[in-house]
């Protein structure tokens, strides 16, 4: 069908277009009352984003055209900004690659357990991720005076002479921001692993058997993975999502702003300008920068998982 | 008799050795209890009695379990000038109606764009996989505008009208039905002469009852974890986890207090999970129909 309009003439092909759409009108009717609310807030914030991002606006005047200056200000006179990059590329690098194949792995291994024990197993991994704020029982653990758990302990042990003030020493706090973000990054994209672990069909490994799949790793790499290249597209765009958005969870723990900016990601730089100084154009140019990279780092993605199993 | 036994099970699993299957099961034990640590220890700290919060050298298990903490909670919530009881019913409201709509919503899009062919399709498909990435935080300030504008704002519709739309439901309800549905039963059913409302709710969505059991785990959870949002101001039309929340940050002086609020926050999205994980399970072992 789309060949054969191809090569018509352009108004032929206007018309066949809206016949075809015309045709399948009761797609569009299925489609349209969820496509609404989906443009109307997400789309719709994006772009107005993308607009704001080239005007002053500051919620009280009427914003006012101002080209890249938003832009020009970011990369080359915000030296915190800079920081704040430098410090996302690093926890997104390890929380998303991280998060990604700590939930691959253990949703197979998890794989191997009797069902029973795999259903115990599984809640267990995925809890703290469900619990919207259970990350603060971390800043209980990592108390900084002496009644903290962590910090008594290795005072008992004789590691150290006097408690560390675990969330604001800018030493151990993009560690902790990494190992509190691991501990709940296993969530819906876990849960489609195992999901798609459990959905494989068994005669695909007595077949693999027969063709020489000699050991457990190579039927991971040449059956299991290239079946699941969905849930792994999938996977990881949860895992960008969340390397990303652990802004919250820094201000939660480190306060804000963090000892000496050392925690400061493009989310915290985002909220300082949109919710405290009210710089919208200029939390929007910021905010258009952090979708670019989500963006490109998805394409990467792409790239990467078509490789598997080859 | 037993090595006969014994054989059978190994020609069952295939491609298995012993020493693997020890070494997973040592790596599941050791990052397990990375994971329930903090948990345990949530756990534990709300069951602590005040001079056990306090004692020195800390304890992680509790000796004296006592539900005080829990007790306390109550009174605190119960001491606001706006009754409890109605930030529950503000939280049951938004993940319920937030959850429904958008499991028949998405649900609608997602079998369009899984099972047919039309013009605009995949830019919109495509539109959806890529706000994927996009959590509201980033988009906070238009949003608010558009709130404003559809003057939504200090309603519970601010948090419940979005949840129809959002993205996460409807990409893995169209994977599903993508894989799940075989080509030649929609055929069968047009032959037959059913139309395609009635395909939809009569043939698809039966067939697809594991991936909307997931979408309303997914849904209900984020809804039931709405917190604080700038959409809303009057107390009287706040949810549950901003309350607790405002206990947990509260500080030190309350910390099992904060624990126990952490509890109770907890409990039902898990116990929510534990209760579906069990029917996914089974709906994925009958529902093996593949082309």
């Amino acid at each position: 069908m789309a060949k054969q309009t191809v090569s018509a003439a352009p108004a032929a092909r206007r018309k066949s277009l809206l016949r075809r759409m015309f045709d399948k009108r009761v797609c569009y009717a299925f489609a349209l009352p969820y496509m609404l609310f989906f443009f109307v807030f997400t789309v719709l914030p994006v772009l107005t984003s993308v607009v704001l991002s080239f005007t002053d606006f500051n919620m009280l005047e009427m914003p006012g055209f101002v080209g890249f200056a938003n832009y020009t200000r970011l990369l080359f006179n915000d030296s915190i900004f800079i920081k704040a990059i430098k410090n996302t590329i690093i926890l997104a690098v390890a929380i998303g690659p991280g998060g990604y194949l700590l939930s691959l792995i253990f949703a197979w291994f998890i794989n191997e357990l009797q069902p029973k024990l795999r259903a115990v197993v599984t809640l267990l991994f995925y809890a703290p991720s469900i619990c919207g704020n259970g990350y603060l029982i971390w800043q209980v653990m990592f108390s900084s005076d002496d009644y903290g758990y962590v910090n008594s302990l290795l005072l008992r042990l004789g590691v150290i002479q006097e408690p560390i003030l675990f969330f604001s020493n800018p030493q151990y706090m993009m560690g902790l921001i990494i190992l509190v973000s691991l501990w709940s990054a296993m969530g819906t994209g876990f849960l489609s692993f195992i999901a798609g672990f459990q959905g494989m069909e068994k005669s695909y490994y007595e077949a693999g058997a027969i063709d020489g799949i000699r050991n457990r790793f190579q039927e991971l790499w040449f059956i299991t993975l290239p079946m699941m290249r969905p849930q792994m597209m999938f996977s990881a765009v949860m895992s960008i999502t969340s390397a990303f958005n652990v802004g919250p969870v820094i201000t939660a723990l480190c306060s804000y702003p963090s000892t000496d900016y050392a925690a400061h990601t493009i989310m915290n730089h985002l909220t300082d300008y949109g919710s405290i100084r009210y710089e919208m154009g200029y939390a929007s140019a910021i905010a258009t920068v952090l979708f670019v990279i989500m963006i490109g780092s998805n394409l990467l993605c792409k790239r990467l998982i078509g490789k598997v199993g080859q | 008799m037993r090595t006969h036994k014994l054989r059978r099970r190994r020609a069952l699993r295939i491609n298995r050795s012993r020493s693997g299957n020890v070494a997973i099961f040592l790596l599941i034990i050791l990052y397990g209890a990375f994971m329930a640590l903090p948990l345990v220890y949530a756990i534990s700290s709300s069951l602590k009695p005040l001079d056990e919060l306090w004692a020195y050298p800390p304890r992680f298990f509790v000796q004296n379990p006592t539900f005080k903490n829990f007790r306390d909670l109550m009174q605190l919530t119960g001491d606001g000038w706006v009754p409890f009881s109605r930030y529950i019913l503000n939280t049951v409201l938004v993940a319920v109606a937030g959850t429904g709509g958008h499991l028949i919503l998405s649900s609608m899009c997602a079998y369009v764009f899984a099972k047919h062919q039309f013009p605009g399709r995949n830019l919109m498909f495509q539109t959806v996989v890529l706000s994927l990435m996009f959590s509201t935080a980033v988009t906070a300030i238009p949003s608010y505008l558009i709130m404003a504008k559809l003057r939504l704002l200090d309603s519970l519709f601010s948090i419940i009208l979005p949840a129809f739309g959002s993205s996460l439901g409807l990409y893995l309800m169209k994977q599903f039905m993508e894989t799940n549905i075989p080509d030649t039963l929609l055929e069968a059913a047009r032959i037959d002469g059913s139309g395609e409302w009635h395909t939809f709710w009569r043939i698809v969505m039966p067939l697809v009852k594991p991936a909307w059991l997931t979408l309303i785990i997914f849904s209900f959870q984020g809804l039931w974890n709405t917190g604080s949002t700038t959409f809303i101001q009057s107390e009287q039309s706040k949810t549950l986890n901003y309350v607790l929340s405002q206990i947990v940050t509260a500080g030190v002086a309350r910390q099992g207090t904060a624990a126990a609020a952490t509890i109770v926050m907890m409990l039902v999205p898990i116990v929510m999970f534990v209760l579906s994980q069990s029917n996914i399970v089974e709906t994925v072992a009958t529902s093996g129909m593949k082309d």
